[in-house]
Parts: structure tokens; C-alpha cells; sequence
């Protein structure tokens, strides 16, 4: 994780708040050390993580993960990580038969599918187990990253309907969270993109975007981050909360500044 | 205006967006309608009870009766607790009420309805709820007004969707605002009479009172923001940007140079009482060749 983001979501493992949806999202660049962030946060955190990597295989993540100070090889042996590896499997669906319906067996439908299998294969992950050995905290599902189920053949009302399952599950029953990223098409016209997008973010409760810089590519800002909070749970405060920051990706790190005021230019 | 579209009856249509949320204003309506003591109907789609009810107090509680879609809305879990029929049967099932007094229906959200039902479909029962009170049931006994409150995401729906539901409402409220300060645009349509149209600048209380204004709050000063690194850019400067009590009277004394004062002008008016008292010191260097009808005679060229 990265303790600078940390401190703008004024936020550390040992005491993020329960029961939210945080949406990322990228534009005109790549967020996925968003992800990065995300899953060595909420491993450090004492969480049960469920990753659902659809992107990535999991030595690349765990080889990141690594740089970021946790390991996910132990974290999967010791049951604090269940890994689904969107890449591996997908084949499995074809290859192996199963008794109950494959997570990803939207991919043998011909019509439109739905994604009650992978609801049900992160519900049995997550569940608290009834011995309670474990101690994990809270459970949280990852996934990286959903605008690729679109490109799968599933409908955006098909995708909304398992984060909203996934909500009610893992954010209202369990008190969990869930982290999803999408990538914002931006000027390309991708209607489904766009309801998947501006419906989650309608239920979210943080949402983190990460843009190119509107100039190009530069060599010492990567990019922007704007953190927009809704729905505060606290009514005092209605207004929703809204800022920007540049940022710059190191080989361990990511530093973050004010619009400007990179170290570069100064 | 704002606290009066509850007057009219029919559907009211609150379009909201990711920057400018509508539930607040839902929930505004709502206790409202129950303060006034009607009876209220919550068909809950996107959150779950516990947090739509949250900031009312309890007397308004016991009046919302809360149809819970958030949980299994598709009946994905199968233990049969879903309500039959599912948030359409339960629209239907308010269109043959028995009881006759006024009533409000909360719909969180219509934009849920409207992605997972097709679009007439979901714009009959609308009609056919919203204007009950059109059709008075046989017996001829009247109907209370029927006041169907519908929360919309605008971003979410093309053009033909939301102009259908537009035909369907006789009020549109679409939230949007500027430098934090809230603003709902009216847009009313009375049977018979002018659309009208107006502007409201509005805010919502943490009771979830409605707090009308007159106009974006002057008093609305940006918070100074504790997340931004305050880097003071005049640190670390190799030159100094602050002047000394002794060099700034030094500064202020001095007279600048192309300023024409009185005095100067004195000074140049009166006859000058010697020449200019500068000096060129030149010593001519050994292969200097000073030779005055050709002076450049010595250069190479």
C-alpha cells in the first residue's frame, strides 16, 4: 500500500471504514496501482480477501505485491487470500467438468448470461467460517477488473446486478467492503461502459479516477487522481467532498502532490 | 415551490446525477409526506432498510412501510423470502389498494425499474398508479390523492426512456447546483394550464428537513482543506524576499532615477556652476598607434 495515499484517504489498515463500495476508475491511463494498493492495504489490514483477477496472472500480482511488503503465495496458503485466476480458469470451464456451475460459466452461454456463479463462488468465499479459528477481520472482495466482462459478452445490467448482490452480501450483511476498477472509455462511445461506470458510481461510496494529464505524456506526472467521498454516513456533512491530486509511480511507491507542485517543477 | 409538489399528485420525477445526489431529497419528501400523515410506501431497490431509514426519527418510522428489494431481487438466493412478483408485482399490488386516503409511493430508485423491466411495461403501472385517483373505484367513494415520488439517475438512461417517463410526470425536479450550494429546476405541468418552470436554491437539514433559500449561500466560503500539503514555496530561497526596517526606509527615500520632481527640474534650469566632473582615465597600450586622421589604422582587418 501506499502510506501517502493513505494519508489523503485519511485512512490506515487498522482502522478503514466497513460496509462501503470504493469504485476505481481509469482514463487516458493505466489505474491498476490503484489495485496494487487495494489488495496489500486489505491483506495488512487482517482482512479475508477475495480477488477476482481477470486481467493479470497471479505472479504478476504477486510479484507487485512483493514491492508493497506482502505476499500472496503465503497469504493464499494461510486462507486469508482466495485468488480467482480469471486467465487460468476461464479454461477450465471448457476443460473440466464440475459438479456445481463454474464462477466464470457465463463464457459457455450463448445468450446473455448472468453472474450468479461468480456471486455465489465469492459468497462461499467470504462467508465467516463457523469455527472461527481464523480471526480475519471483515471480508473484502477485489475485482480487476469489470469492464472486461463487458468485452466477455455479459450485459452492463448483468454486471450491476452482481455488485449490487455483492453489496448487499459482503457491505450490509457482513459489513465487508467492496473494490471494483472500470476503465472509463472517455471519447470512445461505449454505451454499456457508460451505464456500468455512472451506475456504480451511483452506489459507491468513494470513487478514485485516475487521468492521464490532459497535455500528454510526461515524465515526472503520470497523471491525476481526483477522490470524490458520497454518501457520507454522517449527515452532517451532505455536501460530497471532491479532490485533485498529480501523481508520480516509483518502482515501491506512488507520490502524490498538488496540482503544480510536483518536485520536478519546482 | 419546492415544498409545495407534493400538492399535485401524480408522478414527480427527481433526476439526480453522480455529483449532485437525490436521495437526500427523496428522503426530504418522504417525511414530509408522513409528517402530513399520509400513508407512505417505500419500494427499496438500491439501499438497504437500515440505511434509508437512517436520520428519521421513529414516529416517522412507523409510518414508512418499507417493500425491501435490496436484498434478493432476483431471487438468486432461492430460500423464497423474496416478495412474489417482484418490485413490479408490488407496484401492481398498490394500484388495487383498499384504502382509500392519501398515499405516497418512494421509488429507490426508478432508474433500478427502469434497467431491469422493459420500458412500457413499467410506464403502464406507473399511469396506472399514479392516477388512480382519475378512475374512482365503482362505488363511486373518492380516492385520496396518489403522490408517486421517482428517484433517477439521469446518466443511466438514453433519451427515449427518460422522455417517455418525462410524458408520464407532471413534475420534473432535476438537481444540480453550484459551489456546494444544492438548486432544483422545476419544471411543472398542470392539466390545462402553463408549464411552468422555476429555479429553487435549496439545502437539506441532517433531520432531513428541507431548507429552502433565496439564492447560492453568500456565507458559502470554500473550507481550507487540511488533505493539501501546505508547501510553502518560500522556503529554501536563495535570495532573500524580506527587507529590513533600515533597508526599507533606504528604499522608500530614494528618488528614482527618470522621475521629473521639482527639484530636478530646478536642478536643470538652474545654470550649471561646473562641468560635468567625470573623468576618462586612458592609458594607451604599447602597440597603440594613436594616430588621429586614421584611428582604426592599427586593427588587422
Amino acid at each position: 500500500m501506499f502510506p501517502e495515499l493513505n494519508n489523503l484517504l485519511n485512512t490506515t489498515p487498522d482502522r478503514a471504514e466497513q460496509g462501503k463500495l470504493t469504485l476505481l476508475c481509469d482514463a487516458k491511463t493505466d489505474g491498476s496501482f490503484l489495485v496494487h494498493h487495494f489488495l496489500s492495504f486489505y491483506l495488512k489490514a487482517n482482512c479475508k480477501v477475495c480477488f477476482v483477477a481477470l486481467i493479470q496472472s497471479f505472479s504478476h500480482y504477486n510479484i507487485v505485491g512483493q514491492k508493497l511488503g506482502v505476499n500472496l503465495t503465503m497469504a493464499r496458503e494461510r486462507g486469508q487470500l482466495v485468488f480467482l485466476e480469471g486467465l487460468k480458469s476461464a479454461v477450465d470451464v471448457f476443460f473440466q467438468a464440475q459438479e456445481k456451475p463454474h464462477p466464470l460459466q457465463f463464457l459457455r452461454e450463448a445468450s446473455a448470461g448472468n453472474l450468479k456463479p461468480l456471486f455465489e463462488f465469492v459468497r462461499d468465499a467470504l462467508k465467516p467460517v463457523d469455527s472461527g479459528a481464523a480471526g480475519w477481520t471483515y471480508p473484502v472482495l477485489l475485482v480487476d477488473d469489470l469492464s472486461v466482462l463487458l468485452s466477455l459478452g455479459l450485459g452492463a445490467v448483468a454486471v450491476l446486478d452482481f455488485i449490487h448482490y455483492c453489496r448487499a452480501t459482503l457491505c450490509w450483511e457482513l459489513k465487508g467492503n467492496v473494490v471494483v476498477l472500470v476503465h472509463d472509455s472517455g471519447d470512445v462511445e461505449d454505451e454499456e461502459n457508460d451505464i456500468l461506470l455512472n451506475g456504480l458510481s451511483h452506489q459507491s461510496h468513494l470513487i478514485l479516477r485516475a487521468e492521464g494529464l490532459a497535455t500528454g505524456f510526461c515524465r515526472d506526472v503520470h497523471g491525476q487522481l481526483r477522490i470524490l467521498w458520497r454518501r457520507p454516513s454522517q449527515s452532517t456533512s451532505q455536501r460530497d467532498q471532491s479532490l485533485t491530486y498529480q501523481y508520480k509511480i516509483q518502482d515501491r511507491s506512488v507520490s502524490f502532490f498538488a496540482k503544480g507542485m510536483s518536485p520536478a517543477v519546482l | 415551490m419546492l415544498d409545495s409538489l407534493l400538492a399535485l399528485g401524480g408522478l414527480v420525477l427527481l433526476r439526480d446525477s453522480v455529483e449532485w445526489e437525490g436521495r437526500s431529497l427523496l428522503k426530504a419528501l418522504v417525511k414530509k409526506s408522513a409528517l402530513c400523515g399520509e400513508q407512505v410506501h417505500i419500494l427499496g431497490c438500491e439501499v438497504s432498510e437500515e440505511e434509508f431509514r437512517e436520520g428519521f426519527d421513529s414516529d416517522i418510522n412507523n409510518r414508512l412501510v418499507y417493500h425491501d428489494f435490496f436484498r434478493d431481487p432476483l431471487n438468486w438466493s432461492k430460500t423464497g423470502e423474496a416478495l412474489p412478483g417482484g418490485p413490479l408485482g408490488a407496484l401492481r399490488a398498490m394500484c388495487k389498494r383498499t384504502d382509500l386516503g392519501p398515499v405516497t409511493i418512494a421509488l429507490d430508485s426508478l432508474s433500478w425499474l427502469l434497467l431491469h423491466l422493459p420500458c412500457a411495461t413499467l410506464c403502464q403501472t406507473l399511469h396506472a398508479v399514479s392516477y388512480q385517483d382519475s378512475c374512482p373505484p365503482g362505488d363511486g367513494s373518492p380516492v385520496g390523492k396518489v403522490h408517486v415520488l421517482g428517484l433517477l439517475h439521469e446518466e443511466l438512461h438514453g433519451p427515449g426512456p427518460m422522455g417517455a417517463l418525462s410524458s408520464l410526470a407532471q413534475t420534473e425536479v432535476t438537481l444540480g447546483g453550484t459551489m456546494g450550494q444544492a438548486s432544483a429546476r422545476i419544471l411543472c405541468r398542470r392539466p390545462q394550464q402553463h408549464p411552468t418552470d422555476q429555479t429553487q436554491w435549496f439545502s437539506i437539514l441532517p433531520d432531513f428537513s428541507l431548507h429552502l433559500q433565496e439564492g447560492p449561500s453568500k456565507e458559502f466560503q470554500p473550507q481550507s482543506d487540511p488533505h493539501i500539503p501546505l508547501v510553502d514555496p518560500m522556503a529554501h530561497l536563495t535570495f532573500n524576499l524580506h527587507l529590513s526596517k533600515k533597508e526599507r526606509e533606504a528604499r522608500d527615500s530614494l528618488t528614482l532615477p527618470f522621475q521629473f520632481s521639482s527639484e530636478k527640474q530646478e536642478a536643470l534650469l538652474r545654470p550649471r556652476p561646473s562641468q560635468a566632473t567625470s573623468h576618462i582615465f586612458y592609458e594607451p597600450d604599447a602597440y597603440d598607434d594613436l594616430d588621429q586622421e586614421d584611428p582604426d589604422d592599427d586593427l588587422d582587418i
